[in-house]
């Protein structure tokens, strides 16, 4: 219904260098977004890695205890914000368009724009580490160690002015994508015939648009208090350190949200193909999905239960953040009641969901231990903590993304990942995983504080750091192998065909790897798991249509450098203003990057619907 | 290999909702400034009342008079928004120059207004950095304005863009877009002249 009859031929096309940054095509943009996550995760890993050596043995100086600090600050903010959270954003962008039946994003060339501000974003905050040193006060900044007065070199500009950057990139790709699954369905695909994986990223979405405003409120006024001397944190002038915990953890747990339900839609998406199965109670799966959502909002002070703020509040945290849990373990058991008597096959995809269950459960009833404020002043920064959050996050987050790299791999090249290799890392992953942090519980339970630069070896905590650290090398030799596989698959793997794996949903009608124009046809959706209905009723016309080469010609939107150049502006004007007040060098920058995104704003919003060559055809 | 033909999909007719994507696109982002907006009244209702170290306080330097008369001001900008929009679909070019450029005054009035406050209460000695009154009051409501003046530079770029020619009734999204801005700029200066400055004032009610 789609195909538009004008013989029109595209003039100007970028190759190269070029075609890249100025590509608005949504399956490059997620390439682009998911090679460059990997490498900042990688560099995140590097920065956790000095932290296990320096806690390997007691009394170690392996690094200085400033640059410890800077350490698990950078590693904290990395992995989420540069690694977890892009790494989503590369799968939203590759997937949700063929999931859901459309040929691009509403807005591409926002897209773009979204993708070259979190790389801006990213460079500002890493460029921290050879600009005089990187920020040091916990991935949450707690106020006041980020005033002025404990904190006077630029690391935590540099932190204020990169989170910034990302959160523009992050509210653009939210509004986004909000916009593309509500209005760009193919016809028929009704909400309730959507598949998780494009639900769970509307929740997201959803959570982003109203989470990020919040920590940008707090990271203007902390900058404020930094660079023109108001005092909304400043004890002295009557500021509350207490209000920051608040903006930054109203904030801060939908953001943990932000974090897993991506990952829980693509677990949704690889059990049911290799279990054979539709997913059990597809309605109870999206409605805990919207309550996690909705709950997510109302149990932020269950990271403060510590502060003081009294047993009424307590209790009302820590009665919501109990609650919470039930949404989550109803969606494990709709997964588990999916493998039930399903023809289960244990390709790589499907061993790291299976691992993500299992990691995520213990991290799950970990979190759940904490939920009592009388439990949690026991746990709280200790070592207990550190053991939750990388079961949910790297058991959780990370094998779920790992899963969704092994799954839709074939479709964004066109081959197939080595199987034995990638059960081999996953093995590593999930043996190095349970020897890293597993022992955290204990260090944890025996009172070790988290974010502590060493440890004296009367505390006993000696053989559990040890063991720890030991865990990691499983952790780097599964990542290695992986990347090995990754890059060699990509050049010489096995061919793939449109559907390995059986698959259930849209993306997988179609050839793989996926042409420009992504559906030569749009899809009439009839049922839920379209494609996996058609399939079996034999009704495959629309199928063999799409594997075929067009006849018509087909509207694409058109590249443009805008997007590019409109965050070149940002990152110019954020390294103006991290450096606002040292020299008129700063402000400069300041002005200069603010004026190159005016322009880009106006040739953007101007830049012709057509080519000049293509519009007299209409 | 088909000819790949490019347009914007952003003009595509046809979408699932029936509701334009531009439009859906800018309530999506109306939200998100709710947001912004309510954490920093938030941050303004938490703090108000505490003053440290001295300074001012609202009742010493707020004159209800005169911004009410700007707060009227701005409210007129909107009632010209909507005659410039409506001039617009009729095809009155030259009534929806007249209007847009009025609301767009209108919007500069405010801001002279607001230009003049700043400039009295720092001669009364409250800055940013007097106390914490300051700090949530300039920061909040310069927030307000820089939308506003943002929202001024958008409205100016479409009077200009008409002069070309460039503005239809056929492309009529164009100002309804800014005109759902310019109403919730306005909206939130109605909410921040209630809570910060008639209760400022006026404690008891
Ligand atoms: C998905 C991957 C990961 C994520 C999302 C992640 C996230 C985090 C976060 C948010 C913190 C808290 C930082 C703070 O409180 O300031 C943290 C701390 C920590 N992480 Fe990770 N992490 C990941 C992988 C790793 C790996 C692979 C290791 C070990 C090699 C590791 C070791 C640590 C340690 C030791 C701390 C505690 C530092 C301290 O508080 O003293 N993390 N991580
Ligand atoms: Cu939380």
């Amino acid at each position: 219904m789609v195909s538009i009859p004008f013989p029109v031929v595209r003039p100007l096309k970028p190759v190269g260098i070029w075609g890249w940054l100025t590509t608005i095509d949504h399956k490059k943009i997620g390439v682009l977004y998911g090679t460059t996550a990997f490498i900042l995760f990688l560099t995140g890993g590097v920065e956790a890695l000095l932290i296990r050596l320096q806690l390997a043995i007691p009394n170690n100086t392996l690094v200085a205890p400033e640059v410890y600090n800077q350490l698990f600050t950078m590693h904290g903010t990395t992995m989420i914000f540069l690694a977890i959270m892009p790494l989503g954003a590369a799968f939203f962008n590759f997937v949700i368009p063929l999931q859901i039946g459309a040929r691009d994003v509403a807005f591409p060339r926002l897209n773009a724009f979204s993708f070259w501000t979190f790389l801006a974003g990213a460079i500002i905050l890493k460029m921290s580490w050879v600009l005089g040193g990187a920020p040091n006060a916990g991935w949450f900044g707690y106020a006041p160690i980020t005033g002025k007065i404990f904190n006077l070199g630029h690391g935590i500009d540099f932190w204020i002015v990169g989170l910034q950057v990302l959160g523009v990139a992050s509210l653009a790709a939210a509004f986004n994508f909000i916009v593309t699954i509500v209005n760009m369905r193919a016809p028929g695909m009704t909400l309730m015939r959507m598949p998780i994986f494009t639900w769970m990223t509307l929740i997201t979405s959803i959570l982003l648009v109203l989470a990020f405003p919040v920590i940008t409120v707090a990271l203007i006024e902390l900058m404020f208090d930094r660079t023109f001397g108001t005092v909304f944190f400043v004890t002295s002038g009557g500021g509350d350190p207490l209000l920051w915990q608040h903006l930054f953890w109203v904030f801060g747990h939908p953001e943990v949200y932000i974090l897993i339900l991506p990952a829980m839609g693509i677990i949704s998406e690889i059990i049911p193909t290799f279990s054979r199965k539709p997913i059990f109670g597809y309605n109870v799966v999206v409605l805990s999905g919207v309550i996690i959502g909705f709950l997510g909002w109302m149990v932020w002070s269950h990271h403060m239960f510590t502060v003081g703020l009294g047993p009424i509040a307590n209790s009302i945290f820590a009665i919501t953040t109990m609650l919470i849990a039930i949404p989550t373990g109803v969606k494990i058991f709709n997964w588990i009641a999916t493998l039930w008597k399903g023809s289960i096959d244990l390709k790589s995809p499907m061993l790291y969901s299976i691992g993500f269950i299992v990691l995520f459960v213990i991290g799950g009833l970990s979190g759940t231990m904490h939920s009592s404020a009388a439990s949690d002043a026991q746990q709280q920064d200790t070592y207990f903590i550190v053991a939750h959050i990388h079961y949910v996050l790297f058991g959780g987050s990370l094998f779920a993304i790992f899963a969704g790299i092994h799954y839709w791999f074939p479709k964004v090249t066109g081959r197939l990942m080595n199987e034995l290799s990638g059960r081999i890392s996953f093995l590593l992953l999930f043996v190095g995983m349970n020897i890293t942090f597993f022992p955290m519980h204990f260090l944890g339970l025996d009172g070790m504080p988290r974010r502590t630069y060493t440890y004296s070896s009367e505390m006993g905590w000696d053989l559990w750091n040890l063991v720890a650290t030991l865990g990691v090398f499983f952790i780097i030799a599964a990542v290695l192998l992986f990347l090995h596989n990754v890059t060699r698959s990509w050049r010489k793997g096995e061919k793939a065909d449109s559907d390995p794996w059986d698959g259930r949903t849209l993306e997988w009608s179609i050839p793989s790897p996926v042409p420009e124009y992504n559906f030569v046809e749009i899809p009439i959706v009839k049922s839920r798991d379209d494609f996996w209905e058609k399939k079996r009723s034999g009704d495959t016309s629309e199928i063999e249509l799409n594997l075929r080469e067009p006849t018509g010609d087909i509207h694409l939107p058109q590249p443009s450098y805008w997007p590019a150049f409109a965050s070149l502006g940002m990152l110019i004007g954020g390294f103006g203003l991290v450096y606002l007040l040292d020299s008129m060098l700063g402000l400069l920058a300041a002005v200069v990057g603010g004026m190159i995104i005016m322009i880009s704003i106006y040739a953007w919003s101007f830049e012709p619907v057509n080519d000049p060559d293509v519009s007299g055809h209409h | 290999m088909a000819n790949l033909n490019t347009t914007h999909s952003e003009h595509e007719e046809h979408t699932t909702t029936g509701l334009n994507n531009r439009k859906m696109l800018m309530w999506a982002f109306l939200g998100s400034d709710c947001m912004f907006f309510a954490a920093l009244i938030a941050t303004y209702v938490i703090y108000s009342g505490q003053i440290v170290g001295g300074g001012p306080v609202p009742e010493d330097v707020f004159s209800i008079p005169v911004t009410s008369v700007s707060t009227f001001v701005l409210l007129m900008s909107s009632m010209s928004m909507v005659l410039a929009y409506s001039a617009l679909v009729r095809g009155q070019i030259k009534n929806f120059q007249i209007w847009i450029l009025s609301t767009a005054f209108l919007g500069m009035t405010f801001i002279g207004f607001q230009v003049f406050e700043f400039r009295d209460f720092v001669l009364h000695g409250l800055t940013p950095k007097t106390n914490l009154f300051g700090s949530t009051f300039f920061v909040l409501t310069g927030f307000h304005g820089a939308h506003v003046t943002l929202g001024i530079i958008w409205l100016l770029s479409l009077y200009f863009f008409s002069l070309r020619g460039g503005v239809t009734p056929e492309r009529h999204l164009d100002v309804d877009l800014a005109a759902l801005y310019w109403h919730f700029v306005d909206v939130v200066w109605i909410v921040i002249f209630t809570v910060v400055y008639l209760l400022g004032v006026f404690p008891g009610i």
